[in-house]
C-alpha cells in the first residue's frame, strides 16, 4: 500500500479536524464550526471560481461537519457540480456527499441522476461503480423511477466487468426492496440466475443475496437457482482450506458466500430431484462432520466463520424438517455448544435449539438437555443469555418435564431482571396450564406467580385460573381453601386480593365449615385489605360481598353494615357509589329466593383460547409461541393431556394452540370473569357470558348472505303416487339394534353398500342428494328359500325430527319370494338441521314368527352439504367470522385406519365437503368448506382436519354457522378416521 | 443488514451507515438508544442482543465499538465477521489502523465500506479485490494531483 494513500491530500481538511478535537467545550466547537461554514459560505459564493480541488475540500468539511450532527443546509449545488468532475476524488466525495445528505428538492435530483446517467454510460467501471454505489446508497423512489430499467441490463450485459456486476446486483436489491413495482421482471432474470455458476466469487456472492430476495415474490421463475445453488455450495463445502484463495477466510473456504446459499435454500421445500436432494443432504452431513473435526486455527475467526456455517446449515435442516437422522445431529452439536467456553456460542445454540424442540423429529433429543439449560438460566451472567434459555425451556416443555421447569422459572422469576418478568409470567401461565395434570397444582402456580412478581401479573393470567376454577367443580374447594390461606400473608399482592374475593364469592361455602374460616372469618380477612386497594379492586369486593349474604346469611347484618356507612353510599367514586347503593336495596328487599337466583354461582365460561396465550404472542409476534404453535407435536400434548379439558361436557379441547392457520392472531379477548369497572354490576346480575352468544346478528346471515336460496321445484311433485307411509310411531318399534350406530357409521361417507345383513335378509343402500333433497333406494334380499310374509319396511322419525326431516316411502309388495330382492323408494327433504337419523323398521314373518328389526337409516346431515370452493383468502374470512365459542368444535382422536392422505381426501370429499388446496400452510392439513341444504336455513361449514403421522392421531376442528351442527358433524366425522 | 454504526467509548459516532430509510430524527434516536445499550454491557458479555425487533451485533476493538443492526433470520456470527473483515481493511489500507485514522480519514472509511458492503449485503470478500479498487483511486487521485501534502500527513499523524 503506498504511503500516499493514506492522507492524500487535504490538508485544510485535516486542520479543521484537528481544531475540532482541540476545542475545550461544546461551545468552542460550535464557534469554531460557525467559523468554518460562514468560510465556506463565502468561498462558494465567492466571484472567484473554485478549483476542482477546492470544491473538494470544501464538500468534504461540510460533510465532517454534517457528521458531527450539525445541521448543513447548503454545498448541495457544488457537491453536484464534484459529479461530473473527471478527477476520480472529486466525483467520490460529490457522491458521498450526495449519499449521506440525501435531499429530495426535485431540481438536485434531476442534475443528480443526470450526472448518474452520464457515469452508467461512460464505459469506465470505476465511475459505473460509484454511480452504483449512489443509487444504492440513496435508494429513493425518483432514483428507482430513472434507474430500475436500466441495471438490468448492466447486470447481464456479457461486457460488464465483474465489479460493476456485483455492484449492479446489489445497487437492483435496494432498489427493489424500496419499491418493488418498479423493478420490471423479464427474460433478464434467467440469465441473473446463471450468475450463480459465474467464475468470479465475488459475482455470485452479490448475485445470491439479489436472487434470494427476488425469489420470494417469484418463486417458480427462480426455482432453477436450486440445484446451482446445491452444486455451488458442494464445490465450496468439499473444497481444501485453500482452494479457494482470498475467498478463504481463516481457513474456512467462502463462508459469506457458503451463509448465503444456504439462506437462498431456505426460501424452497427441499430439492424435488433426488440427485440433487442427495448431494445437498451430503453437503449438511460433511458440515456437521466438519464441526466435529479438530480447528485448523486457534483464532476466534476460525470458529466463527465455520460455525456461521454449521449455525446457517442447522437452520436449513430444521426448515426441511423432514431428515430426521440430520435433526438429531443437529441437535446433538447444538448440544455441545450449550456447555462451550464462548458466550457467543451458548446462546446461538439456545437460540437455534428453540426452533428444533418445535420439531417432532427433535423435540426428545432437545429435552435431554434440560439440566445444562436449567442451569444456564441460573449462571449465566448475561441477561440475554439467560433469556434464552428461558424461551428454550419453554419451547422444550411438554407433560413429562412441565413441573419441573414451571418450578425453575418460578424460582428464576424471583431474580429475574425486570424487564423480562412480564413475559416470563405469562409462559409459566401458559405451561401450568397446559400441562397441568392436577388443577390443585395449577392453582398453586398462579398463586405463587402472584406473591412472587404480583405487579407484573396482567389481568389476563389472573382472569384465566378464574375461568377454570370456575370450570372445574374438583377444584374449587382446594382453591378457596388456598387463597384464604394466601390472604392470610400480612402483605399480599392486591391481584391476591382481586383472586381471593372472586373465588371466595364463588366458593367460600365450600370451606365455611371449618370453623377456622367460618364466613365472619373469610368476611373480615378481606374486608382487612379493602381500604388498601384501588377502586377497581374494591368494586369487586363489594361484589363478593353480596354473593357473602346470598351464601352466608349470618354475615347479613356485618355486610349490610358496611353498605350502608357513609365512605360506601356517599363514595366520591360513582362506581363504588352505585354498587353499595344497588347491593344493600337488594339485600333488603329481595327475598332469599330472588338473592339466590340472582347471586347465583356463575356458569362455567365457555372455552376459547386462553387469553394469556393471545397476550404473549402480542407481546412477542408471531413464532413467540412456536412451541405451542406446532401443530404435530400438539395434537399429541393435548391428549395426554386429555384431562386438561375444563368441562367434561364440552366437546372442544381448549386449546391453547388453536392459531395454526393464525386466525385469531387478534381473538376477542376471552371474557372476563369479572369484567373490569363498570361492568361488574351488570356481570352479577346477568345470565353469565354464555348468554353472549345470542347477541349481534345471526352468523348464519353473515355467513350465507350472498348464497342463492334453495331451488324452489320439489322433485317430489314428480312422483306419481307418494304414499305417505303409516308411521307407526316410536313406541311401536323395538330399540334400533345394538350394531345401529357402527352401521350408520359406515355411510357418513358413502351413499352406497350393504346397510344390514343377516342370515335371512340382506338390506342394501343406494342413495342420491341434491341440494336439501335425496332419494334412497332400499333393497330387501330374502336371503332364505322361504318367502317373507307380512314384509312392511317403514320409516319412523323420533323426537322433533318430522320437523326436520321429511321422508316419503312407497309401499312395497307384502311378500318377498325367497330368494329374492325387492326395492324400496324414499323420498328425503331437509327440512331444517338435525341431530339424529330416521330409524328403520323392518318387520315380516318368516317360517311363522314375527321378525323385527330396528336399524338407524342411513340420512345424516352431512348428506345436505353442497361442496363450496373459495379462495384462501375467502376461507380465513369466514373462518374468522365464525369465532363464537359455540360455533366451534373440535376433537383429537386417534387413527383407527391406517393414515393414508388418499382413503382420507376420498373420505373427506364423501362426507360432502369441497377440499381446498393451497389454504392451510401445512400440505398435510385438509381445509374443507360446504354448504348444508335445509328448506329453512343453509348453515356454512368450514372444517379443518390435521393428521399426525407420528402420533396417529388425528385434530378435527369444525366451524359453522349453527352451534349444535358444528359439534354434530364433528362427531360424525371424528369417527370416519 | 439495516445499518452500521461505529462509535467511541465515549459515545461519539465515528461512521453511520443506513441501509434502511429513515428520517435523521429517527437515525439520531436510534444511535443514542443503542449507544448506550452497548456501551452499558459488560465486556465478557454475549455479542449480540435483541433490540427491538432487530439483533444488534457488536464487537470492541480498542476504543471504537462496531455495531451492526440485522433482521431476525441473519446470521449473527457471520455478521461477526462481516466486522472483522472490515477492520481488516481499515487495517491493510491505514496500516495499524487506530480511532484517529478513520476520524481523519472518515472518507476513506466510508468508501471502503461501499466496495465491501452495498445496500447492507455482502458485495466483495476478498481483500484483494477490494482493496484494489480503493487502491485504483488513490493512483487516479496520483496521478491528477499536486503531490506536496504527501508527506506531511505522517507529522499530523504525530500530532493528532
Amino acid at each position: 500500500m503506498p504511503a500516499v494513500s493514506k492522507g492524500d491530500g487535504m490538508r485544510g481538511l485535516a486542520v479543521f479536524i484537528s481544531d475540532i478535537r482541540n476545542c475545550k467545550s461544546k461551545e468552542a466547537e460550535i464557534k469554531r464550526i460557525n467559523k468554518e461554514l460562514a468560510n465556506i459560505r463565502s468561498k462558494f459564493k465567492g466571484d472567484k471560481a473554485l478549483d476542482g480541488y477546492s470544491k473538494k475540500k470544501y464538500v468534504c468539511k461540510l460533510l465532517f461537519i454534517f457528521l458531527l450532527g450539525h445541521d448543513i443546509d447548503f454545498g448541495h449545488m457544488e457537491a453536484v457540480n464534484l459529479l461530473s468532475s473527471n478527477k476520480y476524488t472529486e466525483k467520490q466525495i460529490g457522491y458521498l456527499f450526495i449519499s449521506v445528505l440525501v435531499n429530495s428538492n426535485s431540481e438536485l435530483i434531476r442534475l443528480i441522476n443526470n450526472a448518474i446517467k452520464n457515469d452508467l454510460a461512460s464505459r469506465n467501471p470505476t465511475f459505473m461503480c460509484l454511480a452504483l454505489h449512489c443509487i444504492a446508497n440513496v435508494g429513493s423512489r425518483e432514483m428507482g423511477e430513472a434507474f430500475a430499467a436500466d441495471i438490468p441490463r448492466i447486470l447481464v450485459a456479457g461486457d460488464s466487468m465483474d465489479s460493476v456486476k456485483q455492484s449492479a446486483a446489489l445497487c437492483l436489491l435496494r432498489l427493489y426492496k424500496a419499491s418493488p413495482d418498479l423493478v420490471p421482471m423479464g427474460e433478464w432474470t434467467a440469465r441473473v440466475v446463471h450468475l450463480l455458476n459465474d467464475q468470479h466469487m465475488g459475482v455470485v456472492t452479490a448475485a445470491v443475496s439479489l436472487i434470494t430476495c427476488l425469489c420470494k415474490k417469484n418463486p417458480d421463475d427462480f426455482k432453477t437457482c436450486i440445484s446451482l445453488a446445491v452444486s455451488r455450495l458442494s464445490r465450496i463445502v468439499s473444497s481444501a482450506s485453500t482452494d479457494l484463495q482470498d475467498y478463504t477466510y481463516y481457513f474456512v473456504p467462502a463462508p459469506w458466500l457458503s451463509v448465503k446459499l444456504l439462506r437462498l435454500l431456505q426460501s424452497y421445500p427441499p430439492p424435488e430431484d433426488a440427485a440433487v436432494r442427495g448431494r445437498l443432504v451430503e453437503c449438511l452431513e460433511t458440515v456437521l462432520n466438519k464441526a466435529q473435526e479438530p480447528p485448523k486455527s486457534k483464532k476466534v475467526q476460525h470458529s466463527n466463520a465455520k460455525n456461521a456455517i454449521l449455525f446457517e446449515t442447522i437452520s436449513l435442516i430444521i426448515h426441511y424438517d423432514s431428515e430426521p437422522n440430520l435433526l438429531v445431529r443437529a441437535c446433538n452439536q447444538l448440544g455441545q455448544f450449550l456447555q462451550h467456553r464462548e458466550t457467543n456460542l451458548r446462546y446461538l445454540a439456545l437460540e437455534s435449539m428453540c426452533t428444533l424442540a418445535s420439531s417432532e423429529f427433535s423435540h426428545e433429543a432437545v429435552k435431554t438437555h434440560i439440566e445444562t439449560v436449567i442451569n444456564a438460566l441460573k449462571t449465566e451472567r448475561d441477561v440475554s443469555v439467560r433469556q434464552r434459555a428461558a424461551d428454550l425451556l419453554y419451547a422444550m416443555c411438554d407433560r413429562s418435564n412441565a413441573k419441573q421447569i414451571v418450578s425453575e422459572m418460578l424460582r428464576y422469576l424471583e431474580t429475574a431482571d425486570y424487564a423480562i418478568r412480564e413475559e416470563i409470567v405469562l409462559k409459566v401461565a401458559i405451561l401450568a396450564e397446559k400441562y397441568a395434570v392436577d388443577y390443585s397444582w395449577y392453582v398453586d402456580t398462579i398463586l405463587n406467580l402472584i406473591r412472587i412478581a404480583g405487579d407484573y401479573v396482567s389481568e389476563e393470567v389472573w382472569y384465566r385460573v378464574l375461568q377454570i376454577v370456575t370450570n372445574r367443580d374438583d377444584v374449587q374447594g382446594y382453591a378457596a381453601k388456598t387463597v384464604f390461606e394466601a390472604l392470610q400473608a400480612p402483605a399480599c399482592h392486591e391481584n391476591m386480593v382481586k383472586v381471593g374475593g372472586y373465588i371466595l364469592g364463588e366458593f367460600g361455602n365450600l370451606i365455611a365449615g371449618d370453623p377456622r374460616s367460618s364466613p365472619p372469618v373469610q368476611f373480615s380477612l378481606l374486608h382487612s385489605k379493602f381500604h388498601l386497594c384501588s377502586v377497581a379492586t374494591r368494586a369487586l369486593l363489594l361484589s363478593t360481598y353480596i354473593k357473602f349474604i346470598n351464601l352466608f346469611p349470618e354475615t347479613k347484618a356485618t355486610i349490610q353494615g358496611v353498605l350502608r356507612a357513609g365512605s360506601q353510599l356517599r363514595n366520591a367514586d360513582v362506581e363504588l357509589q352505585q354498587r353499595a347503593v344497588e347491593y344493600l336495596t337488594l339485600s333488603s328487599v329481595a327475598s332469599t329466593d330472588v338473592l339466590a337466583t340472582v347471586l347465583e354461582e356463575m356458569p362455567p365460561f365457555p372455552e376459547r383460547e386462553s387469553s394469556i396465550l393471545a397476550k404473549l404472542k402480542r407481546k412477542k409476534g408471531p413464532g413467540a409461541a412456536s412451541a405451542l404453535d406446532d401443530s404435530r407435536r400438539d395434537t399429541s400434548n393435548n391428549d395426554i393431556n386429555g384431562g386438561v379439558e375444563p368441562t367434561p361436557s364440552t366437546v372442544s379441547t381448549p386449546s391453547p394452540s388453536a392459531d395454526l392457520l393464525g386466525l385469531r392472531a387478534a381473538p376477542p379477548p376471552a371474557a372476563p370473569p369479572v369484567p373490569v369497572g363498570g361492568n361488574l354490576l351488570v356481570d352479577v346480575f346477568s345470565d353469565g357470558p354464555n348468554a353472549q352468544p345470542s347477541l349481534g346478528p345471526t352468523p348464519e346471515e353473515a355467513f350465507l348472505s350472498e348464497l342463492e336460496p334453495p331451488a324452489p321445484e320439489s322433485p317430489m311433485a314428480l312422483l306419481a303416487d307418494p304414499a305417505p307411509a303409516a308411521d307407526p310411531g316410536p313406541e311401536d318399534i323395538g330399540p334400533p339394534i345394538p350394531e345401529a350406530d357402527e352401521l350408520l357409521n359406515k355411510f357418513v361417507c358413502k351413499n352406497s353398500g350393504v346397510l344390514f345383513e343377516n342370515q335371512l335378509l340382506q338390506i342394501g343402500v343406494k342413495s342420491e342428494f341434491r341440494q336439501n333433497l335425496g332419494r334412497m333406494y332400499l333393497f330387501y334380499g330374502n336371503k332364505t328359500s322361504v318367502q317373507f310374509q307380512s314384509f312392511s319396511p317403514t320409516v319412523v322419525h323420533p323426537g322433533d325430527l318430522q320437523t326436520q326431516l321429511a321422508v316419503q316411502t312407497k309401499r312395497v309388495a307384502a311378500q318377498v319370494d325367497g330368494g329374492a330382492q325387492v326395492q324400496q323408494v324414499l323420498n328425503i327433504e331437509c327440512l331444517r338441521d338435525f341431530l339424529t337419523p330416521p330409524l328403520l323398521s323392518v318387520r315380516f314373518r318368516y317360517g311363522g314368527t314375527a321378525q323385527s328389526l330396528t336399524l338407524k337409516l342411513p340420512v345424516t346431515i352431512n348428506k345436505f352439504f353442497q361442496p363450496t370452493e373459495m379462495a384462501a383468502q375467502d376461507f380465513f374470512q369466514r373462518w374468522k367470522q365464525l369465532s363464537l365459542p359455540l360455533q366451534e368444535a373440535q376433537k383429537i382422536f386417534k387413527a383407527n385406519h391406517p393414515m393414508d392422505a388418499e382413503v382420507t381426501k376420498a373420505k373427506l370429499l364423501g362426507f360432502g365437503s369441497a377440499l381446498l388446496d393451497n389454504v392451510d400452510p401445512n400440505p398435510e392439513n385438509f381445509v374443507g368448506a360446504g354448504i348444508i341444504q335445509t328448506k329453512a336455513l343453509q348453515v356454512g361449514c368450514l372444517l379443518r382436519l390435521e393428521p399426525n403421522a407420528q402420533a396417529q392421531m388425528y385434530r378435527l376442528t369444525l366451524r359453522t354457522s349453527k352451534e349444535p351442527v358444528s359439534r354434530h358433524l364433528c362427531e360424525l366425522l371424528a369417527q370416519q378416521f | 443488514m439495516q445499518f452500521m454504526l461505529l462509535f467511541s467509548r465515549q459515545g461519539k459516532l465515528r461512521l453511520q451507515k443506513w441501509y434502511v430509510p429513515l428520517s435523521d430524527k429517527e437515525k439520531k434516536k436510534i444511535t443514542r438508544e443503542l449507544v448506550q445499550t452497548v456501551l452499558a454491557r459488560k465486556p465478557k458479555m454475549c455479542s449480540f442482543l435483541e433490540w427491538r425487533d432487530l439483533k444488534i451485533v457488536y464487537k470492541r476493538y480498542a476504543s471504537l465499538y462496531f455495531c451492526c443492526a440485522i433482521e431476525d433470520q441473519d446470521n449473527e456470527l457471520i455478521t461477526l465477521e462481516i466486522i472483522h473483515r472490515y477492520v481488516e481493511l481499515l487495517d491493510k489500507y491505514f496500516g495499524s489502523v487506530c480511532e484517529l485514522d478513520i476520524i481523519f480519514n472518515f472518507e476513506k472509511a466510508y468508501f471502503i465500506l461501499d466496495e465491501f458492503l452495498l445496500g447492507g449485503e455482502v458485495q466483495e470478500t476478498s481483500k484483494k479485490n477490494v482493496l484494489k479498487a480503493i487502491e485504483q483511486a488513490d493512483l487516479l487521485q496520483e496521478k491528477t494531483e499536486n503531490m506536496f501534502h504527501s508527506k506531511s500527513i505522517i507529522g499530523y499523524k504525530k500530532a493528532y
